[in-house]
């Protein structure tokens, strides 16, 4: 069964066209990830599937339930952690998953028995009196997560959710999620932009601009780049890639004054290459493709060009803040 | 509708929560009231007389200032909506299965709680002013402050269902919590000024809150029997169209402010992505 079906699905805000038309759907049970870069529509997307915002066209069922008619279901079905802390900090731990047991009507008899039993899984048990605001991002996290659960939902949505996190609790992070779904056949749906916290999906779709430009195993998508990744330096890359095309028809990208290209069994290819190359190369290398690679392949651009682009965005949309304020 | 009713209790509860655990607000928000009762108390203890003869000043504000804090207090509501917004919690509060008018209500409902708790506190300054407390004056406070609350906690949710920034709320709502209390009558009767003045006054909800508390202390039946004090006080009660308004027909307007204010934040608040 699909647990959430989602079929032309589009946000628009005045004239930007955040989320153009997607479709896809997710089992029961998988891990399904949302990769792609800040501004791709990742979070729209997962704000419109949770009934946080009404969509602009098409339509999506999150188990089973129509999430623009039936929103008080759709919310029922699922939990949530966001990229930014939701908790309320001058509350105690246990306060806060008391408000969200309430809030869901989660039935009296297993209430604390719940709440015991989650802050004991994301190692919070012996913090539960103490106030959220002395926590770390870590423990903030951890605790969105608990909280995420207590209602026993079928679909938990992770948004970035290991943003701003040290490595490992990151890892630990990870821990949790991937024992959540072997223990309960949880679906989790989440969107990151980390490479290789994506490797960990059982299904990824890369989204840029709005639009789903892939879909498939973390594996299938690397091997239908063919083979390995080569990124090479040349003394001069103009002329080196026009050699790479017309001598072994390879097409290569230039990223950061490098040339990329993919070739099956890599290791055979470079002596060869080195044989009879023309151009003066500078150096060499040879490596596994990695889901940046797939995405560089995809769009011409790395995620973490984009990455940088959206760090400029927001100092600019911050300085602009800043200017309101005065 | 269970969502609503679900949704009425879990953001009240959370509303008394936080008040419980921020004792500091009790205090601050009595500070203000006091404030003005000592100053313009003082200040203003002599000319009160011209205005209605035999009616000492402070007992006059007193009843006004309660409704004031209940006011400061319903209007500042809304800051925890915006606060919410600032820090997130909102969105827990917005993606959880409750019905939209009910966190509506609750932030209201759980206010009132609030403002009636610190109406009863300004009752502690009672015997120190000399004015006089019967425990029935007091069963008959707590309803109309719990009205006065709601409704203006209306007044609150509403300014802050639009509002990203705590700053811009602060602002907004100085510009209009300042107007609300001066012409409310809490620092002079609304008769006898000018006629521009009184008319603003009486398009004032609060004037009518203001109005039932006071003559719940100065006791509405010396308005209008023929008591000792008849002739003065006839000029400090509102007088619509030359009615003179009852208690029960202001609790009426304030309840229909307060109807079509939360109306309003509900629609607003059920609007916002």
């Amino acid at each position: 069964m699909n647990i959430i079906e989602v079929t032309e699905l589009s946000k628009n805000f005045k004239q930007l066209v955040a989320v153009d038309k997607v479709s896809f759907q997710v089992d029961e049970g998988e891990i399904f990830g949302f990769l792609g870069p800040n501004g791709a529509g990742k979070t729209t997307t997962i704000n419109m599937l949770c009934t946080l915002l009404t969509p602009t066209g098409g339509r999506a069922t999150v188990n089973g339930y129509d999430i623009v008619k039936q929103r008080s279901e759709v919310r029922r079905s699922i939990g949530l952690v966001f990229q930014d802390p939701t908790l309320d900090e001058y509350l105690t731990a246990e306060q806060n998953l008391r408000f969200h047991a309430y809030a869901y009507n989660v039935p009296k008899e297993l209430r604390e028995k719940r709440i015991s039993e989650l802050l004991e899984l994301v190692e919070l048990s012996d913090r539960r009196k103490n106030k959220v605001r002395t926590f770390s991002g870590g423990m903030k996290r951890r605790l969105e997560l608990a909280r995420g659960l207590l209602h026993s939902p079928k679909v938990l949505f992770l948004d970035e959710p290991t943003l701003g996190l040290d490595p490992q609790t990151r890892r630990h992070i990870w821990d949790y999620i991937l024992t959540l779904r072997q223990q309960k056949n949880l679906t989790i749906f989440l969107t990151t932009h980390y490479m290789d916290e994506a490797e960990n999906c059982d299904r990824i779709t890369i989204i840029d601009q709005g639009k789903i430009i892939a879909l498939d195993t973390p594996d299938k998508l690397k091997d239908a780049l063919g083979g390995d990744v080569v990124t090479l330096k040349a003394k001069d890359n103009n002329a080196a890639a026009i050699e790479l095309k017309e001598r072994y028809d390879l097409s290569a990208v230039t990223q950061n004054g490098l040339l990329t290209f993919s070739i099956p069994q890599g290791e055979k290819f470079l002596p060869k290459l080195m044989g009879g190359f023309q151009s003066p190369l500078l150096s060499i290398s040879i490596r596994r493709p990695t889901l940046d690679d797939v995405f560089l392949k995809l769009t011409g651009r790395a995620i973490r060009d984009e990455e940088a682009g959206a760090k400029d965005q927001m100092k600019e949309i911050m300085a602009r803040e800043r200017r309101h304020r005065k | 509708m269970e969502d609503v009713f679900r949704g009425i209790w879990v953001v009240a509860y959370r509303e008394l929560l936080r008040f419980i655990q921020e004792r500091s607000r009790i205090f601050s928000s009595f500070a203000m009231p006091l404030l003005f009762l000592v100053i313009f108390g003082a200040g203003f203890n002599r000319i009160i007389g011209t205005m209605a003869p035999g009616i000492d000043f402070i007992k006059f504000m007193y009843p006004g200032i309660i409704a004031m804090t209940v006011l400061t207090n319903s209007v500042m509501s809304g800051l925890s909506v915006v606060w919410d917004r600032e820090f997130g919690f909102l969105k827990e509060i917005l993606v959880a299965p409750l019905g939209r008018s009910g966190i509506v209500l609750g932030k209201a409902a759980g206010n009132a709680t609030v403002s009636v708790m610190q109406g009863i506190i300004m009752l502690v300054l009672a015997p120190i002013l000399g004015v006089s407390l019967t425990p029935l004056l007091v069963i008959e406070l707590i309803p109309m402050l719990i009205v006065i609350s709601i409704s203006l906690s209306g007044l609150g949710v509403l300014i802050a269902s639009r509002m990203r920034s705590q700053q811009g709320f602060h602002i907004i709502v100085q510009l209009i919590i300042f107007p609300l209390i001066f012409l409310s009558g809490v620092f002079f009767p609304v008769n006898n000024v000018p006629a521009w003045l009184g008319f603003i006054s009486k398009i004032n909800p609060l004037t009518y809150g203001v109005d039932a508390i006071r003559q719940l202390f100065l006791g509405g039946e010396i308005i209008y029997s023929g008591g000792a004090m008849a002739q003065s006080n006839y000029a400090i009660g509102v007088t619509v169209f030359g009615h003179t308004m009852t208690v029960l027909e202001d609790m009426l307007i304030v309840i229909i402010f307060g109807a079509v204010l939360l109306s309003i934040a509900a629609w607003s608040f059920s609007k916002q992505e």
